[in-house]
This record gives C-alpha cells, structure tokens and sequence, in this order.
C-alpha cells in the first residue's frame, strides 16, 4: 500500500483529502508546519494556530491516522518573512506564499516526509495533475474554477510533482463541503482568506514598519516624465494601481503606475497610463517540464486573483528567463508577484515579474 | 509493522491481574463506602483493604494513606495542604524545591510563591540532576516550612539520596515530601527508611489503573486539604472514593513491590545495552542523568542538533514509541527546565530522547531499535541542517 504524507491544515480541504486518500486505498500520514509567528500572536497565524493544529490532530484521530508537527519556525523565518521584508524594502511586492510553496511547504515538509518513508505528498491545493506518455507530469488548473489554485503551485518542479497529490482538485468546493458532511468531519468553517499568515489578521505596513522600519524613506512622487508632483510616505505604504490616498492635486484622477526602489520615487501617472502591454519574467520555472525556446500563444496570470489574459511568451536565451506581450494592456502589474503561463488547464510555467512596459 | 512501546514512563498498561481485581467493583459490588448499608459496608472494606495493602507496601498506618485521583493531585495536597497549614502553625513560609521536579511540584510551588505568599529556593543540581544533601543543609533554616524532592527524575531516571535528606529535614523539624510518582515501579517505599513526611503516588506508572493516586501524610503532619467537602479519606480529601480504582492501585502496587526483583532484573540488563551501544554508535551523544543511580528501566540521552520532537516523530514512523524530555506535539520545542538545570546548552538540551522499558519489552526488539536509531538520529540531523 503506497504511503502518502499529507499536509492538513485543520481545515475542510485537507481534512476531506485525507478521506479521499484513505478511500483510495493509501496508507496516510497527517503532518503540519509549525510557521513562524510574531511572539505572542501565535493564536492568530491563520497556518497554524494551536486551534487549528487540534483541529487537524482531532480529524487525523477520528480516521485513525498518524499525526506530526513539524518545526518550521527558524526556517520559514530565514526564507519566507525576511525575504518578504526585503522585498518591500526593496520597493516590490513580494508573494511569500509562493517562496513558502517552494522552499517549505514542496521542500522542508516534503524532505521530511520522505524521511518519514512515505512515496507522495499530497496537499488539499484545488490542482490537478496528469502524467503524459513521456513521462512528464503536467499540472493542471482544479476543477472548480472559482478555488483553483495552480497559480501558486507554479514553483513545483517534474521532481516535485512526481512526489505531489492534489486529492480535492477533481472536486468542486460545494462538493468538498458535501463530502466532510457525509463523513461527519466537523471542521471550522473558516473563511477563506488571503491574508498572510504570520500577519496574523494585522496590516501588512504596520508589521513592516516593527521589523524594517527603515523601508519607510519619504521621497518623490514623479509623473511618468520626471516631474515633482508631490511627497509619498515611504514606497511600501503604496500597491500598484492606488489612486487614493497619494495626497497630490491632478485635475486627473492619478494612479500608481511603478515603485522605483532604487532612486525611492512614486511613479504616477493617468487611468491610460495603467495598462501595461508587456513584462519581463526571471527565476522561470517550466512546471510542464519541457523548455520551449521558440514564442508561443498562451494565457497569463498576473497574480493569484487575476484572469488569465492572452498573448506572446517569448522565451530567453537563459531558460529561467521569459518575456511577456499581451494582446491588450493589463492593469496593476506588479514586481515581486509571479507570471504564470497557462494553455487552457495547463500550467505551462511561471516566473517573478522583474519588470513591466 | 509492529509498533513498539519504549515509553513505559509515561504510562503503563493496565496488568491483568489488576483488571481482575478491578472488575466487581463497577457493577457488582459498586457502593457506596461512604453509606451505612450492606452496598456502601462492601465498598468501605474494599477501599479500606486497599489502604492496608498500600500501607503495608510503604511501612506505615493505614490511617496515613490518602487516595486520590492521581500523581499530580497527590503532589497538590501535599505542597500546598501543607505549606498553608505549616505556615498557619509557625509563620515558616520558605519552600525549598528544585527545577528538576515535575510540574505538579515545580507550578504549585510557583503558584503559592504568586499568589499565597511564599517564598521558593530553587535547589541547584549537580550535573547528574541530583540533590545533594549538603546544598539542602546549607538552604534549609529556621524559615523553611517544606522541602521537596523528587524519588527519582521522570526525564533523567537519576534516583536522589532521600534518607539523607530526610535525615536532614528531620533534624531541622522541616517536613519532607518526596514526589515518588516514578520511583515506586522499581524502588522500595519505606517511608521509615526514606525518612519522608509526605510521599506521592500515581497508580498508572506502575501497571495500574490511571485516574488514581496515594498521598502517604505521616501521622502529625499539618496538611490543609485542597478539596474540601464530605469528610472522606479522613477529612484530607472529600469526594465519594473511585472504589475499583483504589483496589486497582493497591494491587498493582503490591504486585509492583511483590515482583520488584524480578521485574528489575528483565529491564536492566537491556537498558545497560542501550546505554551502552547509543553512547559507542552516535557521535555527539550523552547519557543525561546519574549513570549509577537510576531507575532500571529508565534510559535518557541529548543528542547535540538534533531536534527531539523530530526524532520522535522519525521513530514513531519506524514504529517505535519514546518520548523526551520536552513533550511536545506542537512542534514549538523548548528545552525542558530539567535539561537547563542540569547545565545543558540550548543546542543539547533540544536533543533529549527517553528510552523506558516495561513489561513488554524484549531482547529482539532492542536489539532493532539500537539497528534504527543510529540512521535516524543521523537523518534528523540533516534535516535539520545542522
């Protein structure tokens, strides 16, 4: 019997994972992640709050499956909060969850799963995947396209997803719901959230300002031909594609076109001037498996909550780097978040967005 | 895969023999001791027979037997029962106690310090986590209402010289309580020998019923109770009494004491070769605790960078069940305060495995855990990057 570590969360997804693995026969092992917290507000990291850690313990025990907890703390630390204070202070806008896919979650946890002698991980990701006749295995979008989440499971390389399960992505939230009612597995209804989750429900700027308050320089804001329109408060305290809040006078609505992080300057410009037609990507992972080196017709991600838009990838000479041109401009590009490239359910690949024009 | 139980100090199967004697009392004969008729005289003497055995066990009255609910209820009683009636009879308000206690003592003491009053001097350790009786006798003073000292360490199996500080206390007329929760598996209990006030028991360390406890209170010893309410267990702790519990405890207790020789010489031999061959085959190991004097069944190491509860969860996925000395399943680990009392650095201290054997444990089945252990202290190491 193939043995399968899955990631629970305490939650109904990776609780009705485990129901669907044990139902197919797979011998399961629960494990989790003991994130970082801030001190004192371990209760409300939305990972792993010793609420939902009993809740996961309580699921693992009533279907009579092993259950460890995993520390991650110095690690998550190291890899995903201080790159993710960095960012900002470099004037991105850093995507921690997928640097936290990547390096904990798909190599940390999946490391010691091994260890713990099991064949597959399996997560409760709203993801499919498939394996072609040559061997390569394809990640796809989940079924329920209102949950899909492919788009941070981009990072994954062949090696990783020949390790991966995503038990849930065949099925659609209502059906997952339906299927741990059935099973009377009475996990929290939490919200679903897009909140980080060492964050802890705070703002995102005030937990910046306490660890990097030097990231907060006033500097200029600039129209997109270098003149002085105003002062902005420091570059993290803006997102691309703000209008509210600049403080400037325009008889123009004005947006934030770009962060300059280098020379710390607020680049705004008009409602047209939002659009961006083109993006540079790096750190490109071709997920499917096979390096295209020739331009190719896709649709692309620009962040989690974005629809996927048509255009042009145009491959690099280096394989981890592409260029994007869309068919028609995109707004709120932005640094730091990923380009993921999708044919139809397919995920071809995805890189960080360096650039935008 | 067989799953093998290496963690018989945590708890202990309940022995056949003690269910047997257990079972009439639920239904059967499931009186009342407290009641005047036949039902209730039937319980009594069930409950009183249970006193006499544990009495005969630990060589004193009858009458200075307590039954409560556990270990740790025991170790309740008897700190702060006493520490407050004490205090009430001659202003002593000093507790003189150690970082190597279980929590039961260490937290009660810590509370009646917050909250109550008292004073607590912290006992220091020597490396083995032992008390020397000469750091007693310097403490100990006209203040002192209480010392505390554990039988023998949980965590570190080190056994403490408990005549010589209760020969200590006595001359000082301090009363003496001795936490003997996991002493009385292995060890005599003489209370006369061990020069002991109070003494604390726990019936599921040693192959009894959890859910059930003594307090030894030797006659004249001032105590408080802690529950108050009908007048049972002579007023020092109300609640009808666990009637198949108690006859539980008693006989697994005497069976425990009966069958003391025996049952020591089955585990001592194997833990003399884990300790043996863990400390030749992994680099960077200790044996934590007194390398003499320790419980028989009772191995404990540090292992430098190694995460213990990985470890553990590395084992239990090989099939084998220990535990360390920083219990935890929230994957938040901490050193113990016992591995820091005994002057162990962070990068030790969070290493700690306990290795305890029991009734069930076979020769084969160490010999497989000292074939695993090796690789997997190895392979939580690299996981851990260390």
């Amino acid at each position: 019997m193939p043995k399968v570590a899955l990631a629970m969360s305490g939650g109904v997804d990776s609780s009705v994972a485990a129901v669907l693995l044990i139902k197919q026969g797979f011998d399961v092992t629960g494990m989790m992640l003991r994130l970082w917290s801030e001190p004192g507000k371990e209760d409300s990291n939305r990972c792993c709050t010793p609420d939902s850690m009993a809740q996961a313990r309580r699921v693992a025990a009533r279907l009579d499956i092993p259950f460890y907890v995993i520390d991650a703390k110095e690690i998550f630390w190291e890899k995903v909060v201080s790159s993710f204070l960095d960012g900002y202070a470099a004037g991105d806008t850093p995507n921690p969850c997928l640097v936290c896919n990547r390096l904990i979650r798909w190599e940390f946890l999946l490391e010691h799963a091994l260890a713990l002698g099991v064949d597959f991980m399996a997560t409760g990701h709203y993801a499919r995947s498939k394996i072609l006749p040559d061997g390569r295995r394809l990640l796809l979008k989940g079924n329920d396209p209102a949950k899909d989440q492919s788009y941070v499971l981009h990072v994954l390389t062949q090696e990783k997803l020949s390790r991966a399960m995503f038990p849930v992505g065949d099925y659609t939230k209502p059906e997952i719901r339906q299927i741990a009612e059935e099973n009377g597995l009475s996990v929290a209804r939490r919200p679903d959230s897009q909140d980080l989750c060492f964050l802890a429900g705070e703002n995102y700027r005030n937990f910046l300002l306490r660890y990097r308050p030097a990231a907060f320089q006033k500097g200029a804001i600039l129209d997109s031909t270098g003149r002085v329109l105003g002062e902005h408060s420091g570059l993290p305290n803006y997102t691309i594609g703000q209008r509210k809040g600049l403080d400037i006078s325009s008889t123009v609505p004005l947006y934030v076109l770009e962060k300059d992080g280098i020379n710390n300057t607020l680049i705004v410009g008009t409602f047209q001037d939002l659009g961006k037609t083109g993006l540079s990507a790096v750190d490109f992972n071709w997920t499917c498996g096979k390096i295209e080196k020739e331009p190719f017709r896709a649709e692309i991600k620009t962040r989690y909550t974005a629809q996927a838009a048509p255009g042009w990838v145009m491959p690099e000479s280096d394989p981890t780097r592409v260029s994007i041109q869309f068919d028609s401009p995109q707004r709120d590009i932005t640094n730091g978040q990923a380009a993921v490239v999708y044919a139809g359910d397919v995920v071809i690949g995805g890189g960080m967005i360096v650039k935008s024009r | 895969m067989e799953k093998v139980y290496l963690d018989y100090s945590a708890t202990t199967p309940l022995d056949p023999r003690v269910l047997e004697a257990m079972l009439p009392y639920f239904q059967e004969k499931f009186g009342n001791p407290s009641s005047i008729h036949r039902f209730g005289q039937q319980a009594e003497s069930a409950v009183e027979t249970a006193r006499e055995i544990t009495a005969g066990v630990l060589n004193c009255k009858a009458e200075e037997i307590i039954f409560t609910s556990c270990g740790s209820e025991s170790d309740n009683l008897a700190l702060r029962g006493a520490a407050l009636a004490i205090r009430e009879k001659t202003g002593a308000n000093q507790i003189l106690t150690s970082r190597a206690e279980h929590h039961a003592v260490s937290k009660t003491a810590e509370q009646l310090e917050r909250y109550f009053g008292f004073e607590v001097k912290w006992l220091d350790l020597d490396p083995f986590g032992r008390v020397d009786p000469a750091v007693v006798k310097k403490a100990i003073n006209e203040k002192t209402a209480l010392v505390s000292v554990m039988a023998a360490n949980n965590e570190i199996g080190t056994i403490n010289p408990i005549p010589e500080i209760g020969e200590i206390c006595r001359h000082n007329r301090v009363i003496f309580h001795s936490d003997a929760v996991q002493a009385a598996t292995y060890l005599p209990l003489d209370v006369e020998h061990m020069k002991v006030d109070l003494l604390s028991l726990g019936g599921h360390k040693f192959y009894g019923p959890k859910g059930v406890g003594a307090l030894f209170v030797r006659s004249g010893t001032p105590l408080l109770p802690v529950l108050t309410g009908g007048g049972q267990e002579f007023g020092l702790r109300a609640g009808t009494q666990n009637v198949p519990y108690i006859v539980g405890f008693a006989e697994a207790l005497r069976l425990a004491q009966s069958e003391r020789e025996k049952r020591s010489a089955q585990v001592s031999l194997l833990r003399d070769r884990i300790i043996g061959s863990i400390l030749e085959e992994i680099p960077d190991s200790r044996l934590t605790g007194d390398p003499k004097d320790r419980l028989p069944q009772h191995a404990s190491f540090v292992f430098k960078n190694v995460d213990g509860n990985l470890l553990l969860t590395l084992l239990d996925a090989a099939g084998y069940a220990c535990s360390s000395g920083s219990a935890c399943k929230t994957g938040n680990p901490e050193p113990s305060e016992v591995m820091a009392a005994i002057g162990l650095s962070r990068e030790w201290g969070l290493g700690s495995l306990r290795v305890t054997l029991g009734s069930g444990t076979t020769p084969e089945q160490i010999s497989a855990f000292l074939q695993v252990l090796p690789g997997l202290v190895n392979q939580a190491r690299s996981l851990g990057g260390k």
